[in-house]
């Protein structure tokens, strides 16, 4: 938007941009970080290649995102320094990408949640009226259609597969389903860059997140959850325990090798 | 990655001696005459088994190769040094399921393969073997194992055998480019704090000795080697292909000003050689025994793996199985 310099952004839309463009890039880099812990110990080297697929694309995304965070915050800092050196309430990540990998049904699940969340968002942040954004949103949009078709996949194998499979992903299912309402619960932040035409209508994504959801467990023989009552709110900065133990491991290098360069 | 058995020919086949004389001489004129050998082609049993051997030790390298380097996935220092560290073990994963491929084309399936690494029965490059203590340790293996895995594998691309000729082809382009990534990596430590420095070195040190037993026994130990190398699997013995590491990779090393943990190396220049020390070959036999450092480990994180992804394969297998049946009333 201030690329743009005909319209002086006034503070609290470069605000809500900054804070806007944290959770979208700290979603994708705390859901990469989460699928580097599988890589080499997958039930399949096909499925070794394809999670780290999906995490190379997250993390591509997370560093576009966070480059252009900082160069919003105007305080000199880049992806690495909002990556290693902030703190867990500092995180904007939704609280489902922090969720830990379970077994392999509860990461399919959890990632099919989320890329089926983030295609209806891309496709129309890929329209936002923040051209970087729009730009960052449409090399996006390419990659979460191809990871939604690999975890939808997934989801009807092994919702569809054998008992055992069933009984299990629809477990993960349970699990993970109280996280999903933070993801579409508009708070002023959201509403602010709904406001300013840089975010889309939370609610018209999640009806398409919806529909592609009842889809993919319709075909899986899944059933789906009630509606959970407790709300998370991790894109406040308010997480799960979780979070904190994925930063120490992730962040404690380049915290102890302070101003060094790798 | 690597393996480290290229001269080692399987114990049950038959002698050449034994083998149809008129199929053998043809197929050994195919050799001399530097034509490929396809996977319909006839072939000496021995040469059969020793490519199986040899390339399944290779793709079980590879699979084994991604733990030691994955160990630093989720504590990479930077988010470019992450994306490079997984697509780099991302890579050898898909190295592992292509030169798998390449072994099934003479008929040995791939589970049969992983049922061999999983028992135990079958070996890995011993490298993997030794612990990723450090960051500094994933630009050692980049630099040192990768290098040594390169000199090792370019006369593989000329191995007479074609699918796997082929398969080394991909795989060794992959791998420079590995190498550089790695060096790039200790580099920036070499220029960096002291602190950086210091694990530069110390990962130098533990890893020079290991790389040097990559390309297996001396070539005094190695009985096996003239078959492998009349047969064009080889090209160069151990002791050839160890000479061109050392002399490849001391001018390196000296750039990045670390020392060579080895009192006895010199520049012969008579020869126009590097001299290393004496290689401590108790150690490797220990390490290939299954009595390295990390030999349990990495064979029960493989385990793990496979058997806690057993119900997913399972159902993977039941969803298809339903739907061809679907398909086809």
């Amino acid at each position: 938007m201030s690329a743009t310099g005909e319209i002086a952004p006034s503070r609290d839309a470069s605000r809500a941009q900054l804070e806007y463009l944290l959770r979208l890039g700290d979603t994708s880099l705390v859901l990469a970080q989460r699928l580097g812990e599988w890589i080499g110990h997958a039930p399949a080297i096909e499925e070794d290649l394809g999670l780290a697929n999906t995490a190379l694309d997250l993390l591509g995304q997370a560093r576009l995102l966070l480059a252009y965070a900082g160069e919003v915050e105007g305080r000199g800092r880049g992806e690495d320094d909002l990556a290693f050196l902030r703190e867990e309430a500092e995180y904007r990540n939704a609280t489902l990408a922090e969720m830990p990998n379970g077994d392999f049904g509860d990461t399919i699940v959890r990632q099919l949640l989320i890329d089926a969340y983030q295609v209806p968002l891309y496709e129309r942040l890929a329209g936002s009226r923040d051209p970087r954004l729009a730009e960052i949103a449409a090399k996006a949009l390419k990659e979460s259609r191809y990871h939604l078709r690999y975890s939808a996949g997934w989801v009807v194998r092994l919702g569809d597969g054998t008992e055992e499979s069933h009984t299990r992903v629809q477990a993960s299912l349970e699990r993970l389903w109280p996280y999903t309402l933070e993801l579409f619960d508009a708070d002023e932040i959201d509403r602010g860059v709904l406001a300013s035409g840089v975010g889309p209508d939370l609610a018209a994504v999640q009806g398409e997140w919806s529909a592609r959801i009842d889809a993919v467990l319709a075909e899986a023989t899944l059933a789906r959850p009630a509606a959970p009552r407790y709300r998370w709110y991790g894109k406040q900065g308010r997480h799960s325990e979780h979070l904190g133990h994925l930063l120490a491991e992730m962040q404690h290098l380049p915290r102890i090798h302070p101003g060094a360069r790798w | 990655m690597y393996t480290q058995g290229l001269n080692e020919l399987a114990a049950r086949p038959l002698a050449a001696g034994q083998e149809n004389p008129e199929l053998l001489r043809r197929f050994e004129a195919r050799i001399d005459a530097e034509e490929k050998i396809e996977p319909k082609d006839w072939m000496p049993e021995a040469y059969r088994q020793t490519l199986i051997r040899q390339i399944s030790q290779h793709a079980h390298s590879e699979i084994v190769g991604m733990l030691p380097e994955g160990n630093w996935i989720t504590r990479a220092p930077s988010l470019l040094r992450k994306s490079i560290l997984i697509a780099k073990v991302q890579d050898e994963g898909g190295h592992g399921a292509y030169l798998y491929s390449a072994a099934e084309t003479l008929g040995i399936s791939r589970a049969e393969l992983v049922d061999q690494l999983l028992s135990g029965a079958a070996k890995y490059s011993s490298i993997f073997n030794y612990p990723t203590l450090t960051w500094a340790d994933v630009g050692a293996i980049g630099w040192l194992v990768d290098g040594a895995a390169i000199m090792n594998q370019i006369p593989l691309c000329r191995c007479s055998y074609g699918p796997y000729s082929r398969a080394m082809i991909r795989v060794c382009k992959e791998e420079s480019f590995h190498q550089r990534q790695g060096y790039d990596l200790m580099l920036k430590l070499a220029r960096g704090s002291a602190a950086q420095r210091a694990i530069a070195q110390d990962a130098l040190n533990r890893w020079w000795w290991p790389s040097l037993m990559m390309f297996g026994p001396p070539d005094t130990a190695s009985p096996h080697t003239a078959l492998s190398v009349r047969w064009k699997i080889k090209r160069f013995t151990n002791d050839e292909l160890r000479q061109k590491f050392v002399d490849f990779t001391v001018p390196q090393a000296r750039f990045l000003g670390l020392e060579i943990p080895d009192p006895a190396l010199r520049w012969d220049a008579e020869r126009g050689q590097h001299v290393h020390g004496e290689i401590d070959w108790s150690e490797f036999q220990d390490v290939v025994r299954g009595n390295g450092p990390c030999n349990q480990d990495r064979l029960q994180a493989r385990r793990d793996a496979h058997e806690s992804g057993r119900w997913v394969r399972e159902a993977a297998l039941a969803h298809a199985a339903k739907h061809a049946r679907a398909a086809a009333a």
